[in-house]
């Protein structure tokens, strides 16, 4: 089999289980609302203050929200030790993070397009700038929070307290990445300046880290 | 336990010397340079808090070099490594010391200059970060498993320096307020007055032999820390032996 049917593969088997649970997306879908309902009392806001926060809670309820996700997708495979038979197996280790993370990368984005109508109508929205940049911002963000989180969520399977541990390494290294998709949002948002050089500053960002967590992956897999 | 035993007579010396050379500095900057035109005493702290933020983005270098051997020996050659995990996490607490440090009096000298504790400007915030980032470093190691630690921690360091161009970056592109740096600005009309130059390169000098005494003092104890548990493997291995027989 080819890496990319590895990765096809892993990814179809990620797919299934959450179609068959929907554990994951539920638990994102609801978990996302709450959060911006909860913005949206505190800050109370009127239509020209949401356009200047709106990006900033957008970002935040997603990124709390895929922690929530990102925390589930590995203990999966700790049942009945997976985890450890994929070990074994020679198929290639970075295949099966690919795999996970364009899974978890679906999963966000459903809840993003499922969302986006609470969003705008909670928040009163209409972007002053270029709205079809969405379309780029959206999953330059996405990949960004959800390549290094399903990393690192693999990096604290073992630790103690696994669930404190991931939001723990993962925002510091993201504070970059949060910076640049919500700087892009608000620009799209408010039309008061151009996205282009955060838009920049997420792909660059992916890039890096992207290729980094394919190359390190079987490193932490295998850290005994 | 006598200090000796961990760091030796050369340890011992250095020591001594760290505060003497701390201690002429430090008369150097408060009392012998010349007061500021501008700013009045209040500048003396830059004698202090300079050197420790040049040094606090100096010893993470270290921790990256000692992970990057580290994972690099890892399976090839695992004593060696142990040695390489040793200088990582000196390192990175030291760093931690130091930024920690450079924040603090960077505090004190704002809320005095410009009547704030605090102000989200570029240096401040990249500070912070590497702060950020050293810290959860170092939550990193207490929280993993037994075994695993040395990798994930060595990963995570390799993490952290993708991530601080990337941040020294994208903060840049946010306004700034804080004083221009005087050294390698390459505004040649900042500079420091020569008055307050030897006060200045003797702090560094200082603060620079005092990190590096921690580091390896600290560097010490960590080896010894390991040690320790490789006796206690082996004598676990030796009482599960007899056991058998």
């Amino acid at each position: 089999m080819s890496y990319f049917g590895h990765v096809l593969c892993h990814l179809r088997k990620d797919l299934q289980l959450e179609w068959r649970s929907r554990d994951s997306i539920n638990g994102m879908l609801f978990f996302s609302l709450l959060v911006v309902v909860v913005f949206s009392i505190a800050f109370d806001p009127t239509a020209a203050i949401s356009r200047q926060i709106a990006g900033g809670i957008l970002w935040v309820a997603l990124l709390f929200a895929s922690i929530t996700a990102l925390n589930q997708a590995w203990t999966r495979e700790l049942r009945n030790r997976v985890l450890d038979a994929q070990r074994m197996s020679p198929a290639p280790p970075s295949a099966m993070f690919l795999g996970k993370a364009l899974a978890n990368f679906l999963f966000v984005v459903v809840v993003e397009l499922v969302m986006a109508l609470p969003f705008f109508f909670f928040y009163n929205l209409h972007a002053l700038g270029q709205g079809w940049l969405m379309l780029v911002i959206m999953p330059l963000g996405t990949w960004a929070l959800v390549c290094n989180g399903t990393f690192f969520a693999a990096l604290g399977l073992r630790t103690r307290n696994r669930e404190l541990m991931l939001p723990l390494i993962l925002f510091p290294i993201s504070i970059p990445a949060l910076l640049g998709m919500m700087q892009a949002t608000t620009a799209v948002l408010t039309g008061e300046y151009e996205p282009g050089l955060w838009i920049r500053l997420l792909v660059a960002y992916n890039i890096a880290f992207t290729t980094v967590c394919l190359l390190l992956f079987e490193t932490i897999l295998n850290a005994e | 336990m006598k200090l000796s035993r961990i760091f030796g007579p050369v340890g011992i010396v250095w020591f001594l010397l760290t505060l003497g050379v701390i201690a002429y500095a430090t008369k150097l900057g408060l009392i012998l340079a010349p007061v500021d035109a501008l700013q009045g005493n209040v500048f003396r702290i830059i004698f202090y808090h300079v050197p420790h933020s040049m040094l606090s983005l100096l010893f993470p270098y270290i921790n990256l070099a000692a992970s990057l051997c580290y994972l690099y020996w890892r399976q090839r050659d695992p004593l060696k490594a142990l040695t390489a995990d040793a200088w990582a996490i000196s390192s990175a607490e030291v760093t931690v010391l130091y930024a920690s440090i450079c924040l603090w009096t960077g505090m004190l000298w704002g809320r005095v200059e410009w009547g704030l504790w605090w102000t989200w400007d570029a240096r401040l915030t990249s500070m912070l970060l590497l702060w950020l980032l050293y810290v959860s470093y170092l939550m990193l190691r207490k929280l993993s498993a037994t075994g695993q630690t040395h990798t994930l921690a060595a990963v995570l360091s390799v993490f952290a320096a993708i991530d601080v161009p990337i941040v020294y970056m994208s903060i840049k592109w946010w306004r700034t307020q804080h004083p221009a740096p005087i050294f390698f600005s390459g505004d040649p009309d900042a500079k420091m007055d020569p008055s307050m130059l030897p006060a200045f390169l003797w702090n560094i000098v200082g603060w620079a032999m005092w990190g590096i005494f921690l580091l390896c003092f600290r560097y010490a104890l960590e080896r010894r820390r390991q040690a320790r548990e490789q006796d206690a493997a082996l004598q676990a291995i030796e009482a599960s032996l007899e056991l058998a027989q």
